[in-house]
């Protein structure tokens, strides 16, 4: 793809910004207190919101008072469903898949609420201390109907309906088939298999979501300061059901304080703020205090699978099957659909693996619950813990160390491109290199010594294992979620250097943490020539380019910085033309470098600043055809996408008093392809991997019977803090990728591989017990509670 | 009612007339003094990202009242050092990658300048049970105990 790129003996010296661990650009303002995140937009005279939200999981609406309120101090309107039914269009999240059924997404509660937390009235006021006051002044009549707290009672005769129109609680049902799964399990040597369950998480990114919709009266316009990482897609979703031209509704992400998938979906309550903006011609703010963030972000996996696999004799899978329901709850969300949690966890289920044949089937159910969507890793990180606890039950049953059998099965470098039931293509990537890697960082062979001894002395030390596969960088081939008709295939980079000479580099892709503004200024420094001091880069804008979506589904190394590399290489080219006349050189003999382009061998140059002013502003020095404007853009589309993988080794020890599980050691071993900042894929892994260790061990949405949320505080949430998490060793594996670059997605992946592992270690270190791990996540509850049932089994036995 | 605060904060005196008793010193800082460095995570006192300085010791704005700051010496991330000029603390994070999004940076900004004041911090136990109040989503931990650990070398190297 850089064939245009004539490679010089002084590249060789050069420094290459690309693969080197450059300190971030974004730290020094994050750092002092100078960033700024959506809250802390302070525009003129701002008003605030707050919600109304249902404590009621399902109950028609009979009346809302809010007289009371609208007299309150301070208020300056409240607004319900009716009042704002003429002022928008429902945003409908479309597929094209079969079986599926799009719930509308509505600013408020219409007719109906759904789920405890759900918005049902706005109150306006001058501060937020006197719009909450004014809350507690509405009534609303509710008639209570019957809650559904269960994906299995949704599904059961006589279940409520939550969308009388749907027909049924089931949004969605889809299945792969790949050969004859019932023959093959029906010849197997050795069948495994059981119920496995990921239970409900919290993507709890750390700043609460948070919106400030600015009005600006000269234009009838709104720019909609988010808390999102795809403020694209939320400045064409608003469009349109506004009926606001873009070109009078800017959508601006600016600094975002993690996501994780939760700030990745469009949300009822940025539809409303610009709705509210919009009547009262001001500019309005709100942010989600902790109770309301849990409570009304999109929520994540959720998911009971029923699966088996057969094994050959020799160890190798044969056949693989798994019957997936998931609590998708209230609503579909937009763009992603209800579909894009569970039906990743089927599409994904047999992962690196040959398997020979392969059913899955799925099914969405809704109920009274927040909306699952997307959270890093979707679908996968239940797919694997499922696959990795199938692997090790085989290697269990058949005799065989859980490190050989994988060896046996993970798709080989022969295989490549490999095709999955699901249709998803593995391209070359190095799964095996992977799990040797990480079996040689971690010492597996002492590890399984250590083990030995520890047993010898009755304690519980367990060793697991998980690799995976992941898409990553999808390009227009493939839609993110099944079916959806919105394009996120392709990013732009639009380049350019201005008559003060200054560079810069506009993306749509909208970072949350990633460092993008450091990572993708990296790669134009390496391919424009540029001093990387001297590029500005600006993301997450929706001013700045004409379309973009955003930074999700481990795609914005990929994406943006194919994007980068050729809007670079265009914008080069034109320094090197307008850099001939002025060096009265060939354009073959002048390469770019350090902000310069110079006639090689020589010690003739100009800098980008000269050649800007003989463009813009000196009339004189270029012939008027020789003027082009210094700015490139680019939209690049990577078509297929790219793999990414990796293998996680855990040793975990099970405290038999307390039950609490500690991790001595943590071992990743990822192939990402070719590295932009190893400092930053470092972080991202560490991150992913201690997000996964709060899945396994601590981090669980609790609903009772009547679907009211328990866990909504960060006391009874639990997430990991310093403590809880282990020093992890990272290994990586580049094998460079097809797609521009070489870069392949990595922003997922930890988060994907240590459910998986954990709960494989836990099962090792509890076998000595006869105890299986097949629900996350493992609590000290839980634990204690197989542990006590495993005593009571085993003095069962005894007395027989 | 409302009555009148007078803090020092970042060595500036503010005298603020007409503050509601229920206000929040985070958002006092953040909306009074517009000084939104200091972030707001969770209003319950358990992710530390509203944590300043307050007579040298660390406190949770959120679950603190701008009347209880009456008097008192605060210290907030924009007290620490400019891009510029940033401190040894701040030095550190940025040396060792201990921030992403940067949200509960400032907390364990202010929270680490605390426990370097106070602690000798010689082992990594003792730096992750210090921070064990202030949560982080995205680093994982690894990169701030090393930014600490760094910047508590320093300390003892200069001292």
């Amino acid at each position: 793809m850089s064939s245009d790129r004539r490679v010089q003996p002084s590249d060789v010296l050069r420094p290459r910004h690309v693969g080197a661990p450059i300190k971030r650009t974004e730290d020094l303002r994050l750092l002092t207190g100078r960033g700024e995140y959506s809250a802390d937009r302070k525009p003129d005279r701002a008003l605030h919101v707050a919600f109304l939200r249902s404590g009621q999981p399902h109950a028609r609406i009979a009346g809302i008072d809010t007289a009371a309120a609208e007299a309150a101090p301070g208020v300056v309107a409240v607004f319900t469903a009716d009042s704002i039914a003429d002022d928008f269009k429902a945003v409908i999240p479309f597929s094209r898949m079969p079986n599926y059924y799009a719930t509308p997404i509505l600013p408020l509660a219409s007719g109906k609420v759904r789920y405890v937390g759900e918005a049902v009235v706005a109150v306006i006021a001058t501060s937020r201390y006197l719009a909450e006051d004014a809350l507690e002044l509405i009534e609303v009549d509710y008639e209570p109907l019957k809650a559904i707290s269960r994906a299995e009672l949704a599904v059961a005769d006589g279940a409520p309906l939550l969308h009388e129109a749907a027909g049924s609680n089931v949004l969605l049902a889809r299945e792969f088939r790949k050969g004859d799964v019932a023959a093959d399990l029906k010849v197997a040597a050795v069948r495994v298999g059981g119920r496995f369950e990921m239970t409900r998480k919290a993507p709890l990114a750390l700043e609460p979501r948070s919106y400030t919709a600015e009005y600006e009266k000269r234009r009838d316009a709104i720019t909609l300061y988010t808390s999102s990482n795809i403020p694209g897609i939320v400045r064409d979703a608003i469009s349109e059901s506004l009926g606001l031209p873009g070109h009078r509704l800017r959508v601006v992400a600016p600094d975002v304080g993690g996501s994780f998938g939760s700030k990745g979906s469009l949300y009822p309550e940025e539809l409303l703020i610009c709705i509210a903006a919009r009547k009262l011609g001001r500019s309005l703010k709100w942010t989600a205090d902790r109770l309301e963030d849990v409570s009304s972000s999109s929520q994540a996996f959720a998911e009971i699978v029923d699966a088996e696999m057969g094994f050959d004799a020799n160890g190798v899978a044969t056949s693989l099957q798994a019957d997936v329901i998931g609590d998708v709850g209230a609503y579909s969300i937009y763009p992603w659909t209800c579909g894009l949690e569970p039906v990743q966890v089927v599409s994904f289920l047999p992962g690196p693996y040959k398997i020979g044949s392969y059913r899955g089937a799925v099914r969405g159910v809704a109920t009274c619950k927040p909306p699952t969507g997307p959270y890093r890793g979707v679908g996968r990180p239940i797919s694997t813990f499922v696959a990795e606890r199938l692997m090790d039950l085989g290697a269990k049953a058949l005799g065989l160390d859980p490190l050989e059998i994988r060896r046996r099965n993970l798709v080989r470098s022969e295989d490549f491109p490999y095709r999955i039931a699901s249709g998803i293509i593995w391209d070359k990537t190095g799964f095996l290199e992977c799990l040797e890697a990480a079996a040689e960082a971690v010492g597996y062979q002492q590890l399984r010594l250590r083990q030995a001894d520890a047993r010898k002395d009755g304690r519980l030390f367990g060793i697991g294992i998980a690799t995976y596969a992941e898409l990553t960088g999808i390009g227009s081939r493939i839609a993110v979620a099944p079916g959806m008709p919105i394009n996120t295939g392709s990013e732009t980079a639009k380049i350019s250097i201005d008559s003060t000479g200054a560079i810069t580099a506009a993306f749509g892709v909208a970072s949350h943490g990633q460092g993008l503004e450091t990572t993708l200024a990296q790669i134009i420094a390496d391919d424009l020539g540029a001093k990387f001091e001297d590029i500005s880069v600006i993301q997450g804008d929706s001013d700045e380019v004409p379309m973009s979506t955003g930074t999700y589904a481990s795609r914005s190394a990929v994406l943006g910085g194919g994007a980068a590399k050729h809007a670079s290489f265009l914008l080069r080219d034109k320094i090197k033309r307008v850099a001939s006349h002025l060096l009265e050189a060939n354009q073959d003999d002048i390469e770019v470098f350090g902000g310069q382009a110079v006639v090689i061998g020589t010690d003739r140059a100009v800098t980008f600043r000269q050649v800007a002013r003989a463009v813009y502003s000196d009339m004189k020095t270029l012939p008027v055809e020789a003027r082009e404007e210094l700015s490139a853009s680019y939209t690049y589309d990577p078509i297929n996408g790219t793999t990414a993988a990796a293998t996680h080794i855990a040793a975990v020890e099970v405290d038999p008093a307390t039950c609490f599980v500690k991790i001595h050691k943590y071992v990743v071993a990822e192939d990402c392809g070719k590295i932009i900042n190893p400092m930053i894929v470092d972080g991202q892994v560490h991150g992913g991997v201690a997000q996964g260790i709060g899945a396994a061990l601590f981090e669980e949405l609790i609903y009772d019977d009547d679907a009211q949320l328990l866990s909504a505080s960060l006391v009874d949430y639990v997430i990991p803090s310093a403590p809880e998490v282990p020093v992890m060793e990272v290994v990586h594996i580049e094998s460079e990728s097809a797609v521009a670059g070489g870069f392949r997605g990595m922003g997922e992946g930890g988060t994907i591989g240590a459910p998986a592992a954990i709960a494989n270690a836990i099962a090792d270190a509890l076998s000595p017990l006869g105890i299986d791990v097949s629900i996350l996540p493992m609590t000290p509850e839980r634990i204690f509670k197989l542990m006590e049932q495993a005593r009571f089994n085993s003095r069962g036995k005894a007395d027989e | 009612m409302t009555v009148n605060v007078s803090v020092t904060v970042n060595g500036m005196r503010h005298e603020i007339s007409g503050v509601e008793p229920r206000l929040l010193l985070s958002d006092f800082l953040r909306d009074t003094l517009g000084l939104t460095g200091t972030h707001v995570g969770c209003e319950h006192g358990v992710c530390g990202a509203c944590t300043v300085l307050m007579d040298g010791h660390s406190v949770r704005s959120c679950l603190t009242l701008a009347v209880q700051a009456n008097g008192s010496e605060i210290t907030t991330v924009e007290g620490l050092g400019t891009p510029e000029t940033l401190n040894v603390l701040q030095t550190q994070f940025r040396e060792h990658h201990g921030l992403q999004c940067g949200f509960c940076t400032p907390g364990m900004l202010m929270t680490g300048e605390d426990l370097l004041r106070k602690y000798p911090l010689a082992t990594d136990e003792e730096i992750r049970e210090g921070l064990s109040g202030n949560l982080c989503r995205c680093t994982g931990y690894q990169n701030i105990v090393a930014a600490i650990r760094s910047a508590a070398a320093l300390r003892r190297e200069n001292a």
